[in-house]
């Protein structure tokens, strides 16, 4: 059985294909085996139409503001954007005057369909807190799609986020990417193509959680941030091994090793095919886990909350890291202590790469609020990053951050045309995501019930159809 | 004339360092929160810890004054819901006195005990033009969780201006859940304590236990059980809502304000005709609980239109992000919520809840809390320039502040971050 190392070969060599030809992984899931890719996206883009989208501010996403501009969506990609796009024959017109149009939001910190509404114990699947290392678990496998939060997140903007299991281990499984689609299956929401991802987390919580039993029992190891640090090594020292039989293996040396969940996801992150984004508060740890990763050859992706980047953002910048960030929130346990309105722009004003994430049902609603938030505090204290070059913490930075930023995360041409048109600039308490396509299909309309998903959950509910 | 003085003095008692000279604020828009309604060009004068003037800025400002010029201007707002002050951080225990768990006592509980006016999220909270909080006990040893009080945000000793404002009690599923595990049980330790208050002198003669409260608990409960205080309810099912409401039928005299009710929407117009003033989150609208199935990010706004009194605050984070109720009002006005009703519900609505006279408003002989803004209050990118409180200038500091000016720029070159204060 050769498949782990097959699989990771072949995710390396799409990867590869797709920053050539951007939007050319769609059917990449599909030309592979169910050994080598158990649990391939069934999503196929809804029908669309050929669609102008005229006389905007567009905010392309990828630092141009064009104002009374246009975008032009075709095939369910971005034909064109500009100030003179003209629309083809047959296509249609929408005349957005007064509004603002923008790539779609993508969160990349999520617990949707694994911590769903509603929040009762039988529902509670983001955190497999049996053992500090969890590497062998996939958190598509609690996604409940039906999970309402998904809408609410859809008429925020967002069209695509990342799903991360918890925080209680140290390793706690792989992250998903899924297009925000309402679907009956998890499959039907994934990512075409994205890699996938590793959950990691730093400090409190896997030191509570397992060396203090939470309370009830002796507990074992982590007790503490050096045990914290001695169980990612101990993790990685174990993977190299494996990968090292794996790769022995596949230059004709000998038996593959037998197949180890844990180990093929930790293996597949020392390849470089898995991405690392790693829950961490405080600043010095940080530090030290870009050293870990520097001992063991892999990189890390993203660090998630990461309320202390501020702290080194210079160090985060010259690694290349990016930062996924609240705009505000602190306080609420002793990591979280030092944590202040400016870090996602003093983030950025250190040339790091800045994200803003939720982390929350609440947050994905309105992400470009928080946004806004940190861009006027940074503004107050003389970092005056322009809103379009802004833009690029809530699509282009995550997108990056997910290894998806080839298909989507801006409005240029050959990318999914993943859109948002707002009622007004989106930096304001009071505008609203009026329309939002996913592959250039409208998926929501704010003012068209029609165009307004319905979870089954909410079905014969006295909230069923109401406006959210 | 003579309240007037007292209320001078007791102004003056309260910040003993209110400025000596007028100071006259300029608002491109001030809001006032009464009926001389929105104000283009207006000027605000504070004297002696009041208000003095409000009023079109063509006025004039009295000679001597201060002149401090804003976009906005607005009386001080309110924070009707929070645990701002009772924790320092909310995950470590040893720095949290919201609630006890573990004590064997529960209304008599006074969440003023656990104050702590230099919490650092109290500056935090002012710096966002918050100047007066309610805050409330949390309940977790019974559906009891204590007494509510009021306090500035100064920072100052002597914050806390009126302790055991409101008694605290838990419905729903959390009230259920802390009674034993249904909401029939909720309701008879509601019932069983309010026969312990009623029948205190015989129950308590000659033992310390009711049937539900000891006797310090039942001692507590006392005012509000005869209508003299307050009684704060958390629910959020319709149908909880109406429990509360029957309740109130049956107990007339009783004073109640609901805090949550995420269905409120579904019986408005009964909260209106009973006067029972909600605290709402409108940022809410999923279906969290099964309590909260009909939430809606129009619950503000129907519960406002039905002419409830409607007051809107951030119950996701109470302790540190009490402040973020701007945000959330913005967002129910963008929900359809007429924005003076938003703004009173930042003001006047708890104010009024609360019984805060001359507070909420800006008016000639109000408390001069007010507060000078870059922007749109509502707005997210808008924040305060200046904020008074009795008419002293607040600091503008907090320990965010310090932190964000330690690390502006990262040069370490010369001396250790440790040296840069």
């Amino acid at each position: 059985m050769q498949f782990g190392k097959l699989c990771l070969v072949a995710v390396a060599a799409l990867a590869l294909a797709a920053c050539e030809a951007p939007g050319s992984r769609d059917d990449e899931d599909a030309g592979k085996s169910p050994a080598e890719n158990p649990f391939p996206s069934t999503y196929k883009p809804y029908p669309s139409q050929t669609l102008l989208i005229a006389n905007a501010t567009v905010l392309d996403g990828a630092g141009a503001r064009i104002e009374n501009g246009s975008v032009l969506i075709e095939g369910g990609k971005i034909k064109a954007v500009g100030a003179d796009v003209t629309a083809p024959d047959g296509a249609v017109t929408l005349d957005a005057r007064g509004k603002w149009v923008t790539p779609g939001i993508i969160d990349n910190h999520s617990h949707l369909g694994a911590y769903p509404s509603p929040g009762v114990d039988a529902h509670g699947d983001g955190n497999e807190i049996s053992g500090p290392v969890t590497a062998e678990v996939w958190v598509e496998h609690s996604v409940w799609p039906q999970d309402p939060g998904f809408t609410r997140a859809l008429a925020g903007g967002i069209t695509s986020l990342q799903i991360l299991p918890g925080s209680a281990n140290l390793f706690g499984g792989r992250g998903v990417t899924l297009k925000n689609v309402p679907a009956r299956t998890v499959q039907a929401m994934k990512f075409p193509g994205a890699p996938y991802t590793l959950k990691m987390a730093c400090g409190e919580n896997p030191k509570r959680v397992y060396g203090y039993g939470r309370g009830t029992t002796p507990g074992g190891a982590p007790y503490s941030r050096m045990g914290n640090v001695a169980g990612y090594r101990d993790a990685w020292i174990k993977a190299a091994d494996y990968k090292k039989q794996l790769d022995k293996a596949e230059s004709g040396g000998g038996d593959p090793p037998k197949r180890d969940l844990e180990l093929e996801t930790l293996a597949g992150v020392l390849s470089g095919d898995i991405l690392v984004h790693m829950h961490c508060y405080r600043a010095d740890e940080m530090a030290q886990i870009l050293d870990i990763s520097n001992e063991f050859g892999y990189k890390v992706a993203a660090f998630h909350h990461a309320v202390e980047s501020y702290k080194i953002a210079d160090k985060l910048a010259e690694y290349g890291a990016c930062s996924s960030m609240w705009a505000d929130w602190w306080g609420f346990k002793m990591e979280a202590y030092d944590g202040i309105p400016e870090n996602i722009p003093l983030v950025h004003n250190a040339g790091a790469c800045a994200i803003v994430h939720s982390d929350s049902d609440v947050g994905i609603q309105r992400l470009n609020q928080e946004a806004a938030k940190a861009w006027a505090d940074g503004k107050r204290i003389g970092i005056d990053v322009p809103i379009e070059v802004a833009w690029q913490w809530l699509s282009l930075n995550p997108a990056k951050s997910l290894g998806i930023e080839k298909e989507t995360g801006s409005l240029e041409p050959g990318k999914m045309a993943d859109v948002v048109i707002w009622s007004g600039n989106p930096f304001s308490s009071y505008a609203k995501a009026e329309k939002v396509f996913i592959d250039g299909a409208q998926m929501f309309d704010r003012n068209d019930p029609a165009l307004q998903p319905v979870m089954d959950f909410e079905l014969g509910h006295p909230g069923e159809g109401d406006r959210k | 004339m003579i309240r007037r003085l007292l209320l001078s003095f007791a102004a003056l008692a309260v910040s003993p360092f209110a400025a000596a000279q007028p100071i006259a604020i300029y608002g491109d828009t001030v809001w006032t929160g009464t009926s001389q309604g929105t104000i283009t060009d207006g000027m605000v004068v504070i004297d002696n810890g009041r208000i003095v003037s409000v009023g079109p800025a063509s006025g004039g400002a009295p000679s001597g004054a201060t002149e401090v010029r804003a976009q906005w201007v607005t009386p001080g707002l309110i924070s009707a819901f929070s645990r701002t002050g009772l924790s320092e951080v909310s995950g470590v225990d040893d720095a949290n006195d919201s609630g006890a768990g573990s004590s064997p006592f529960s209304a008599a509980l006074n969440a003023a005990d656990g104050f702590n006016p230099e919490a650092t999220a109290i500056a935090v909270t002012r710096l966002d033009g918050f100047t007066r909080l309610a805050v409330a006990p949390e309940a977790q040893s019974a559906l009891f969780g204590g007494q509510g009080f009021l306090a500035d945000t100064s920072g100052l000793p002597g914050s806390i201006f009126r302790e055991r404002v409101f008694a605290f009690v838990v419905l729903g599923e959390r009230g259920a859940s802390i009674s034993g595990g249904s909401r029939p049980a909720a309701w008879a330790s509601l019932r069983g304590a309010f026969d312990d208050v009623r029948f205190f002198g015989a129950r308590y003669m000659t033992h310390n236990e009711g049937n539900v409260l000891t006797r310090m608990d039942a001692q507590a409960l006392m005012p509000a059980v005869k209508g003299d205080q307050l009684i704060l309810f958390q629910a959020s099912r319709a149908s909880d809502l109406a429990a509360i409401m029957d309740f109130k039928e049956q107990n007339p005299s009783l004073r109640v304000a609901i805090v949550g009710a995420d269905e409120g929407w579904m019986v408005a117009g009964r909260l209106a005709e009973l006067d029972i003033p909600v605290i709402v989150d409108a940022f809410s609208n999923l279906p969290s609980s099964f309590s909260q199935l009909a939430a809606t990010s129009e619950n503000a706004m129907r519960l406002s239109q039905a002419g409830v009194t409607v007051a809107i605050v951030n119950l996701d984070n109470d302790s540190h992000l009490a402040r973020l109720a701007t945000q959330i009002a913005g967002n129910a006005v963008a929900n359809g919520m007429d924005f003076d009703d938003a703004m009173r519900a930042l003001t006047t609505a708890p104010a009024e809840i609360f019984g805060m006279t001359g507070l909420g408003i800006l008016a000639p002989g109000a408390r001069a809390d007010v507060v000078a803004w870059d922007g749109d209050p509502l707005e997210v990118t808008s924040a305060p320039k200046a904020v008074y409180i009795d008419g002293d200038a607040q600091p503008m500091q907090s320990r965010q502040t310090k932190l964000r000016d330690r690390y502006r720029t990262l040069d370490e070159s010369q001396r250790p971050m440790a040296f840069k204060r």
